[in-house]
């Protein structure tokens, strides 16, 4: 009996886990070992919360459950937290070998590789009071710190993350600075409507949000924390408190010689096998997405769900020699701020054009499309569940620009 | 079939609404509307993915 290693025990890797066990449609569960690893002592989070409710403090780090956490003694894994994977052999033709931190091997039938991304973080050694929000720790520390009262708290970066822990720290009562190095914020993949819209519902509710402001460095005090950030315009912000959200990095360094394609993450083929026997699925993994005939790689919730499932239903095809399926969803995310429900599905460009079909801006309840020539390629809504939720079932039908725009032409 | 829905886990993102919306209807008071809480059995599979698919796991199945 074989054994397959799921490497990383987040939400992706234990959909994956759950997929190899329950196998599909006429292919049975996988009944060797399944041995998952996690560098992280305790079961990973789910990450949605650690921005939300964790950081409001109305939620224990514990209650920040992914949906298996509860379940994982029915799927039978070895499941090893703590424990880095440090290297992967190249495929043997019948298998490979996985080298672990405590200087153990695995021998492997099959490998879901699901490591996920690592926050980025700013030039300079680390100081007191700058946090990241990635992992449960980094919540805990960040919450502690909001919870002593800091007269001032700057955010670094106005992505989605960012304008978060802003939100939430506004939520607090605390006072907030949210920089962004761009003229407007997320402008390198939105359409710059949806930036300036953000800016503006972060200005509505008291942050002095600074836009193409860059981070010159941060300067520390007698205590060696964090005391004030120096902007690229000359300008100084009194901080104790600095959230940095720019961005991460997949998780691949420890895949060199593995024979894997790498290039901002496992390169994948469409239907996520990365090579002989290996599968990639989370915030890891790129692969070409055939609905839109685009290369990506998602770092939402829900793909991290869906396509764990899919990499665990792979890597069984591929162990019993079958074709895999192609993976093709219309990605899809949700961003809590304030009373606003930010929800977007797609694939968008920065050059897409945005176009409004319910509500205004103005009002802080919309929803838009966005259109590139005869295409759909998301829908954005603010507050606009169903709007959203419907445009997404017509984006998987097709993108074609007059169907979808089509559900919102007025009826009467 | 009996669908519950814990309210306070519900953050009305919808998700069930575009899979089943047969049951599930989010409102423009941003609410979830359960339409049938003992839906029909052809419905079970689109209600099942639902559940499975809610990003607050806020929905059960019950037999």
């Amino acid at each position: 009996m074989g054994t397959i290693a799921v490497v990383g025990a987040s939400l992706s890797g234990l959909h994956a886990a759950e997929a190899l066990r329950a196998g599909a449609a006429g292919a049975p569960g996988y009944e060797g070992e399944v041995v998952v690893l996690d560098a992280s002592p305790t079961l990973p989070p789910d990450r949605p919360p650690l921005s939300k409710q964790v950081l409001a403090g109305e939620w224990e780090l514990a209650q920040a459950k992914v949906p298996l956490a509860d379940r994982l003694g029915e799927l039978d894994l070895d499941l090893r937290l703590g424990t880095t994977a440090t290297w992967l052999g190249p495929d043997g033709g019948d298998g490979r070998t996985l080298g672990l931190d405590d200087g153990t091997e695995l021998q492997v039938e099959g490998v879901v590789l699901a490591t996920g991304a690592a926050v980025r973080h700013l030039p300079g050694p680390p100081l007191g009071g700058v946090h990241a929000i990635r992992t449960g720790e980094d919540a805990v520390a960040l919450c502690a710190d909001l919870d002593a009262g800091p007269s001032r708290v700057v955010v670094v970066g106005a992505g989605f993350i960012g304008a978060e822990a802003a939100a939430t720290c506004r939520g607090r009562g605390l006072e907030v600075t949210m920089l962004e190095a761009a003229s407007t914020p997320m402008v390198r993949v939105l359409p710059p409507e949806v930036g300036a819209f953000v800016a503006d519902l972060h200005r509505d509710q008291g942050v002095d949000v600074r836009l193409g402001t860059g981070v010159e460095r941060l300067e520390a005090g007698a205590d060696g924390r964090v005391r004030a950030v120096h902007l690229a315009d000359g300008s100084v912000v009194e901080a104790d408190v600095v959230v940095v959200g720019i961005g991460v990095v997949p998780q691949t360094g420890w895949l060199e010689g593995s024979g894997l394609q790498l290039g901002d993450g496992v390169v994948c083929d469409g239907t996520m096998l990365a090579g002989p026997r290996v599968v990639a699925c989370g915030d890891v993994a790129r692969w070409p997405n055939p609905h839109f005939g685009e290369e990506m790689r998602v770092e939402h919730w829900e793909n991290a769900v869906e396509q764990g499932g899919h990499a665990g239903r792979r890597l069984l095809d591929e162990l019993a020699g079958r074709p895999g399926t192609p993976f093709g969803p219309v990605p899809w995310f949700w961003s809590d701020q304030y009373d606003r429900k930010i929800q977007l599905a797609g694939r968008p460009a920065a050059t897409d054009e945005f176009v409004l079909v319910d509500g205004t801006v103005e009002e802080r309840r919309f929803a838009a499309l966005f259109r590139r020539g005869d295409r759909c390629t998301a829908v954005l809504g603010v507050n606009r569940p169903r709007h959203v939720m419907q445009a997404r079932m017509q984006l998987a039908e097709s993108l074609a620009w007059d169907a979808v725009a089509a559900r919102f032409a007025p009826t009467d | 079939m009996k669908v519950v829905v814990n309210f306070d886990l519900c953050e009305s993102n919808a998700v069930c609404m575009g899979i089943a919306p047969e049951v599930f209807e989010v409102r423009d008071d941003d609410f979830l509307y359960v339409l049938q809480e003992e839906p029909g059995e052809e419905l079970r599979d689109k209600v099942v993915e639902a559940a499975r698919r809610c990003p607050k796991q806020a929905i059960v199945v019950e037999d």
